[in-house]
C-alpha cells in the first residue's frame, strides 16, 4: 500500500516556505529590508513587470521574507497561495476590492469583529457596495440573503464575542449554489484549530496580529485562497475573468487557474492600494508561526481549565463559549474545531457594566487592551471599546450584553489565572 | 481562445497577447490530469516574445469539452488537427509528461508540422503504479495525492516557489480534483500503456530539447537517456532541485532551456 506521506503541520510551521541562505546558510529567515530588487538585464525587468517570470520588483508588491510568511500561511491552511498585508483589516479590504466594485453585494454573519462589522455596514457603503447581515445560525437567512448582485458570502469561524460557531459546510453550500464564494475569517480558530478551505470555504483571512503572530509585537493580515472556485463557471467576476488593462489584458482566471484571485490581489490590491506587509512584520510573524501549533494547544488547555473555574463562579452570570454543553454551537463546534474552539471567549459578570469596570480594574494578570490572540492574557469590555460603534439594537443582534467580559485566555500557568480571576470577581460583586 | 477541433470546442489561452499565426507558433501540452495553466509563465514570456501561443486544455481538461482521447497516437491526432484548426503550417510543441509523449508522437507521424521540440518530464516509458491507477478508475482522491506527492521534487515539498507566495501542493491538488470521473484513468492509462517512445524518438528530425528535473520521481532523469540518444541532436537539460514539476517548480530554469529549441 503507497501513500502521499506529505510533510504535517506542525512540520510546515517550522519549514514551509524557506530553504537555508544558499549563500549565507542562515538558518532562520533573513529580513531582506530592501525596497526593491536588481534586475539582470532589460528584458528581465521587462518580463518581471509582465508576470512572465517569477521574482520580486519593489516590496510593496511581494518581499522574500513576506514570501516566505505567505507560502507558510497558505501551506497550513491548505490554500494553492496567499498575500501578506498590513492588517486584518487591509486583508478584508483587498479580497473585498479584488472580487467587486460599486454596486457589489455581501451577505455576512451579524457575528464578526467590530471593525469588519463597522467596514460592511458603514464604511463600504460609501463607496458603492452593501451588505445585508444575518444571524450565523439563520441558514435560510443567508439563502434568502443571496441577490443578483450579491459577490461574497461571509463569516468567522468562530464569531465575535458570543461564540457563535459558523456552519461552514452548509454556508459554503448555499453560496456555491448561488456561484459565489465563502470567505472565511479564521483568526480566532488559527489553521491549527480549523482550516476552513478543506470545509468547503473558498477564501480565508487572518488578522495575523493574533495567534499567528501570537506575542503582540507586529500589526499584520493575510488572505489565502482555495484555488478551487470556479470563477469562469460562476461569470460574476470581471475582475478575475476578463481581460485586464493592468497588465496588457491579462485574464487572471484563463492563464493562473487556481491562483486567479490571489495573483489579481496581489497585482493590482497591494500594488494599487499599497497596504503591503513590512519585511521586518513577516520576520515577527514567522516567529509566531513556528509554535502556533505548540502555543494553540496550550491556549484550549488553559481556556478550558479557565471556563471550568469561572462557570462554579456566584458571580458569573452566564459564559459565552461553544467549549460548554449549553451554549448551541457546542456540537457543530466539536465537529468543526475538533482539538478545541479556541481561548476567546466571553461571560456576563452579576452587576453589569459597573461590576465589569470593577472587575477589569481589579485584574493583576489579564492585561487591559484591545487585542486578542496574544501570549499573555487578556480582558477587554467589548460594548465600550470594540464594539461601541454598534447602538443597542446592533448589540443586541450581536449578542453582546452591556457587561459583558471578553477574555483571550494565554499560556500562563493556569493557577495564576485563575487566582487573578477569583480575586477579581470577589472585588467586582463585593463593592 | 476557443478553437474547434474535430468538431469539439477546444480552449487554449494565448499568453496574453493576441493569437497570431504569421509568428513561429508555440503548442504547449500539459500533462495527465493538469492543464493549461502550468504553463502560466512560459506562455507569457514566449507570447511576448515573438511567438505566437496556444497552452491548450486536452479534450475534457480545463475548460475544452470532452470526451478524453484515450491514447498517446489519438492525442497526436488531435495535435495535428490543432495546428490545422488554428491556421498553422507548423509550430514548435512543448510537452509535459503526457504532453512530451504526445509531442514526439506528433513530431515522429507529422514531421511537416512540427519544428521543434521541447520535452518536459519524459521518459521512454511511463509505467503507472498499479494503485494510483485503480483509486483513478474508482475516482478516489489516493490518485491526485500520489500524483502531487510523487510529481513534486523533495525541495518543493517545503516550498520555495519562485512566484512570491504560491504554494504548490495545494495548487496540484486544486486542478487535479476539478477533472470529471474518469479524465484522470484515461490519461494515465494511456501513459502506462505506450510503449512506442523510442520508435518515435529515431523519426524525429527538428531541434529537441528534453528538460529533466534531477529528483523527478515519475519520470527519473536517467530513464529519459535512451530517448535522448534516440533522438538526432537532441540536448538535455537537467535541472537541478527538481521533480517531475519542473514547469512550475523552477520555471525560470525550464523557460532558458527551452528558448533555443521552441
Amino acid at each position: 500500500m503507497v501513500e502521499a506521506k506529505f510533510l504535517k503541520p506542525d512540520t510546515l510551521a517550522l519549514h514551509a516556505g524557506q530553504h537555508p541562505d544558499p549563500v549565507t546558510g542562515a538558518r532562520a529567515v533573513p529580513i531582506y529590508q530592501t525596497t526593491s530588487y536588481v534586475f539582470r538585464d532589460v528584458d528581465h525587468a521587462a518580463s518581471l513587470f509582465n508576470l512572465e517570470v517569477g521574482g520580486h520588483i519593489y516590496s510593496r508588491i511581494s518581499n522574500p521574507t513576506v514570501a516566505v510568511f505567505e507560502e507558510r500561511v497558505a501551506a497550513l491552511e491548505e490554500g494553492s497561495g496567499a498575500l501578506g498585508v498590513s492588517s486584518g483589516q487591509a486583508a478584508l479590504h483587498i479580497a473585498i476590492a479584488t472580487l467587486m466594485g460599486a454596486g457589489g453585494h455581501i451577505v455576512a454573519s451579524t457575528s464578526l469583529y467590530g471593525g469588519t462589522r463597522n467596514m460592511l455596514g458603514l464604511t463600504l457603503p460609501r463607496f458603492g457596495i452593501t451588505t445585508t447581515f444575518i444571524n450565523p445560525r439563520d441558514h435560510d437567512g443567508f439563502a434568502k440573503a443571496i441577490r443578483p448582485e450579491t459577490r461574497l458570502v461571509l463569516g468567522e469561524t468562530v464569531g465575535n464575542p458570543g461564540g457563535e460557531v459558523l456552519d461552514i459546510p452548509v454556508i459554503a453550500d448555499i453560496a456555491h449554489k448561488a456561484k459565489i464564494p465563502l470567505m472565511i475569517d479564521n483568526t480566532f480558530a488559527s489553521p491549527v484549530l480549523c482550516r476552513p478551505l478543506t470545509l468547503g470555504a473558498d477564501i480565508v483571512f487572518h488578522s495575523a496580529t493574533k495567534f499567528i503572530g501570537g506575542h503582540g509585537v507586529a500589526i499584520g493580515g493575510v488572505i489565502v485562497e482555495g484555488g478551487r472556485f470556479d470563477w469562469e463557471g460562476s461569470a460574476k467576476f470581471p475582475t478575475l475573468t476578463e481581460p485586464y488593462a493592468g497588465y496588457h489584458g491579462i485574464d487572471f482566471a484563463e492563464e493562473f487557474g487556481p491562483h486567479a484571485f490571489i495573483m489579481r490581489a496581489r497585482t493590482e490590491g497591494v500594488r494599487d492600494f499599497g497596504s503591503c506587509m513590512a519585511p521586518q512584520t513577516a520576520f515577527y510573524l514567522l516567529q509566531g508561526l513556528e509554535t502556533l501549533p505548540l502555543r494553540m494547544a496550550r491556549h484550549v488547555e488553559n481556556a478550558r481549565k479557565v471556563i471550568g473555574f469561572l462557570k462554579d463562579n456566584p458571580a458569573v452570570e452566564r459564559i459565552a463559549s461553544p467549549e460548554l454543553p449549553d451554549h448551541p454551537d457546542h456540537a457543530l463546534g466539536q465537529k468543526l474545531l475538533p482539538k478545541g474552539t479556541g481561548s476567546i471567549f466571553s461571560f456576563d459578570i452579576k452587576g453589569g457594566r459597573e461590576a465589569g469596570r470593577r472587575f477589569i480594574e481589579r485584574l493583576r494578570l489579564f492585561s487591559h487592551l484591545a487585542n486578542v490572540g496574544d501570549a499573555k492574557s487578556l480582558v477587554i469590555h467589548p460594548a465600550s471599546t470594540t464594539h461601541a460603534q454598534l447602538d443597542a439594537a446592533a448589540l443586541k443582534e450581536a449578542g453582546i450584553g452591556e457587561g459583558m467580559i471578553r477574555l483571550s485566555v494565554g499560556l500562563e500557568d493556569p493557577a495564576d489565572l485563575l487566582d487573578d480571576l477569583g480575586q477579581a470577581l470577589r472585588a467586582a460583586v463585593k463593592a | 481562445m476557443k478553437l474547434t477541433v474535430n468538431g469539439r470546442t477546444i480552449f487554449a489561452t494565448t499568453g496574453g497577447t493576441d493569437f497570431d499565426p504569421a509568428k513561429p507558433a508555440v503548442v504547449f501540452l500539459h500533462g495527465a490530469g493538469f492543464d493549461r495553466t502550468a504553463w502560466r509563465l512560459q506562455t507569457r514570456w514566449f507570447a511576448h516574445h515573438g511567438r505566437s501561443v496556444l497552452a491548450v486544455d486536452f479534450p475534457a481538461h480545463g475548460w475544452s469539452d470532452g470526451p478524453a482521447l484515450e491514447n498517446i497516437a489519438a492525442m497526436a491526432d488531435w495535435t495535428a488537427a490543432l495546428i490545422e484548426a488554428a491556421g498553422l503550417k507548423q509550430a514548435a510543441l512543448v510537452g509535459h509528461s503526457m504532453g512530451a509523449l504526445v509531442a514526439m508522437e506528433t513530431a515522429a507521424r507529422f514531421p511537416d508540422e512540427v519544428r521543434g521540440l521541447g520535452l518536459c518530464g519524459v521518459a521512454a516509458e511511463m509505467p503507472v503504479h498499479p494503485e494510483m491507477l485503480e483509486s483513478a478508475k474508482a475516482n478516489t482522491l489516493k490518485v491526485q495525492e500520489l500524483m502531487t506527492f510523487w510529481g513534486m521534487g523533495n525541495a518543493l515539498h517545503k516550498g520555495g516557489m519562485v512566484s512570491p507566495g504560491l504554494w504548490l501542493r495545494r495548487e496540484s491538488l486544486a486542478v487535479l480534483s476539478a477533472n470529471q470521473p474518469g479524465v484522470i484513468h484515461a490519461d494515465l492509462a494511456a501513459c502506462n500503456v505506450y510503449k512506442d517512445a523510442l520508435a518515435c524518438a529515431a523519426a524525429i528530425k527538428c531541434p529537441t530539447v528534453l528538460v529533466l528535473g534531477d529528483g523527478d520521481l515519475m519520470t527519473p532523469a536517467a530513464k529519459a537517456k535512451p530517448l535522448a540518444a534516440a533522438i538526432a541532436g537532441a540536448r538535455t537539460v537537467v535541472i537541478p532541485n527538481s521533480g517531475h514539476f519542473m514547469i512550475v517548480e523552477r520555471p525560470d530554469e525550464t523557460l532558458e532551456a527551452l528558448k533555443s529549441s521552441v
